[in-house]
């Protein structure tokens, strides 16, 4: 299988990433190519094999629900490119 | 000439008041400056460096100061720094200032290690020979003719500083080789330890379920020490493993004497250099003459690790990159009258990403999407299961240590590779990318010189948790290969 323009056009907007009309063949055809790859994997039997989820058998560590941090606006908007009263600010997303 | 020195005989020295902190870290200094041809370290930071070099001899000179006390490192650029730019090679962190540290430099600074500067590396740690980096690539030392040559990649800039004496040691992260390959291109050493040995708080994360820091340094040893003081349980990273640290310099005793050493046959590949494969027969022979028991073993999905990484991977960085859209840190795009918020994410990741990391985020995206998520995804994920149990096969069966190459080919040259198909420079990882997915650890050892006289590397593979042993395998190694080769100093 391969990915064709539309396709490329439409992963490209899925990861809201602008390419231009005139990019997407190129692009396409490289996509295409990392996919060629990936299809090796169908000729591996899987039967009766799970996804592997953790890569280290252990559970995910639990902790007390208590508040460990905070009070830190300054620091989480320092890097902001657009930082107002204390808010990120973004366009208008409500019309 | 204190910047050429290894960790450990810096460290003996610091001690014994042969040398200061201060001093060890000018000489770093001025070799960075003289070395800037090089393009390794990209964000310096003397200042630093100097206070915490002087804060450094204060405790030496009080006594029971740890083994990093004093010794100058260079960090990845992807590890957070507080107020030092940490762009991890990207455009889209131009002017990043974290407000916090990485468990991993907190570690290292606490110790008394002194912070040189950001080191160069392929953008979000995606690439095989630094090229991808929005810094342009940091250059190898090692040159025998007129070409610039690959210091490997992603932890180019890290590899190309260790090996040209322009500090210490320095951090490396690897997902798929990128401590491991870039260390044999550049004739050192690099560890990637076993998955939630080291944590990964405060590193920018390419794919979660692969990243692990280790260090890049000129001696087993070096690396033993440095692994000591970065490695440890960690609260805020929830894959970090709640287990005691060995004391991995004790490790090193060199008797590798009745060991079981495995000799994995797929690896053996078509078209394997000459001169790689004599040198992986070289290294067991080393190995047998050390008492260690040579066995030929069979992991019989290492070649579908590779189509396995590159789903995983980049599943996991559409994920991870999702975060990088404008409105929280690094770049905003100029918007047009009338441009919404869909038009400022699309223009912000299309002018911040390079191209490599768009495709990884576009492939990432569909391999999840609607439709191809199980076909691709979770596929992938059965693979992965099948090759790590490969390994848990092998090392049931008594293995203690695998030997293999750590690289297809020696450094190649900048821009030879990859540039009409991406698919052509992933083919770099197809011996350091089966520990990753398997979650084990790995070491590059430099073993010698090919006959154009660039450095060549081999790679042992541990058991889970094994980094002391793995060490000492490496230990064995170095010394019975004895590399002493430097690069030629044209920079």
């Amino acid at each position: 299988m391969s990915i064709d323009i539309n396709t490329a056009r439409k992963v490209a907007k899925l990861a809201r990433i602008r390419v231009e009309e005139g990019d997407l063949p190129p692009l396409a055809e490289k996509l295409s190519g990392i996919l060629g790859l990936m299809e090796q994997l169908n000729e591996v039997d899987v039967t009766g094999i799970d996804p592997m989820t953790s890569v280290t058998p252990q559970r995910l560590m639990r902790r007390a629900d208590l508040v460990t941090d905070g009070d830190q606006q300054a620091a989480v908007l320092a890097n902001a490119p657009d930082a107002r009263e204390g808010f990120f600010a973004v366009p208008k997303v409500v019309e | 000439m204190s910047a050429t020195w290894t960790i450990s005989a810096a460290r003996d020295a610091l001690r014994k008041g042969e040398v200061s902190a201060s001093d060890l870290t000018m000489a770093c200094l001025t070799a960075i400056d003289a070395g800037d041809t090089l393009n390794a370290f990209v964000h310096k930071t003397p200042e630093l460096a100097l206070a915490q070099a002087r804060a450094a001899d204060a405790r030496l000179k009080a006594g029971d100061a740890p083994s990093l006390c004093g010794i100058p490192l260079g960090i990845k650029d992807l590890f957070c720094i507080k107020d030092v730019p940490t762009q991890a090679g990207s455009n889209i962190l131009r002017g990043f200032k974290p407000q916090y540290d990485s468990t991993v430099t907190t570690k290292l600074f606490g110790d008394g290690a002194v912070c040189l500067g950001k080191l160069n590396m392929d953008e979000f740690a995606m690439g095989s020979s630094n090229e991808s980096s929005c810094y342009g690539p940091a250059v190898n030392p090692w040159k025998v003719d007129a070409r610039q040559l690959t210091p490997g990649g992603s932890s180019g800039g890290s590899a190309a500083a260790v090996s040209a004496d322009l500090c210490l040691g320095a951090t490396g992260t690897d997902t798929g080789g990128s401590i491991r390959q870039p260390a044999a291109f550049c004739g050192i050493t690099g560890i990637k330890p076993t998955y939630g040995r080291v944590s990964r708080y405060g590193i920018i994360a390419y794919a979660s379920s692969l990243d692990q820091a280790g260090p890049m340094t000129k001696s087993v040893r070096d690396a033993a020490i440095m692994l000591g003081a970065m490695a440890g349980h960690d609260p805020k990273d929830s894959t970090s493993a709640n287990i005691p640290v060995p004391d991995f310099e004790a490790a090193l005793t060199g008797d590798i004497r009745g060991k079981k050493i495995g000799i994995p046959r797929e690896y053996r590949m078509d078209g394997m250099s000459p001169e790689i494969a004599a040198l992986w027969d070289k290294g067991a022979d080393m190995l047998r003459a050390a008492g260690a028991e040579i066995v030929d073993i069979s992991l019989p999905h290492t070649k579908y690790a590779l189509p396995t990484y590159y789903i995983i991977a980049p599943a996991e960085a559409s994920s991870n990159l999702a975060r990088y859209d404008g409105v929280r840190y690094g770049h905003r795009a100029a918007l047009s009258a009338g441009d919404g918020i869909t038009e400022m994410y699309e223009k912000t990741r299309a002018e911040g990403f390079g191209p490599e990391t768009q495709r990884r985020i576009m492939v990432g995206t569909y391999v999840l999407s609607a439709g191809f998520y199980d076909a691709y995804y979770n596929r992938a994920r059965r693979v992965r299961a099948l090759i790590k149990r490969d390994f848990e096969l092998a090392f049931a069966a008594g293995i203690d240590c695998i030997l293999a190459p750590a690289t297809p080919t020696p450094a190649f040259g900048l821009g030879e590779q990859g540039t009409s198909d991406p698919v052509e420079m992933y083919l770099n990882d197809v011996f350091t990318i089966t520990l990753n997915l398997a979650g084990l650890p790995g070491i590059a050892v430099p073993m010698g010189l090919d006959s154009k006289g660039l450095p060549l590397g081999l790679q042992l593979i541990g058991r889970a948790w094994g980094e002391a042993d793995l060490l000492n395998h490496a230990y064995v190694l170095e010394n019975s290969a004895g590399f002493v080769a430097k690069a030629q100093k044209w920079w």
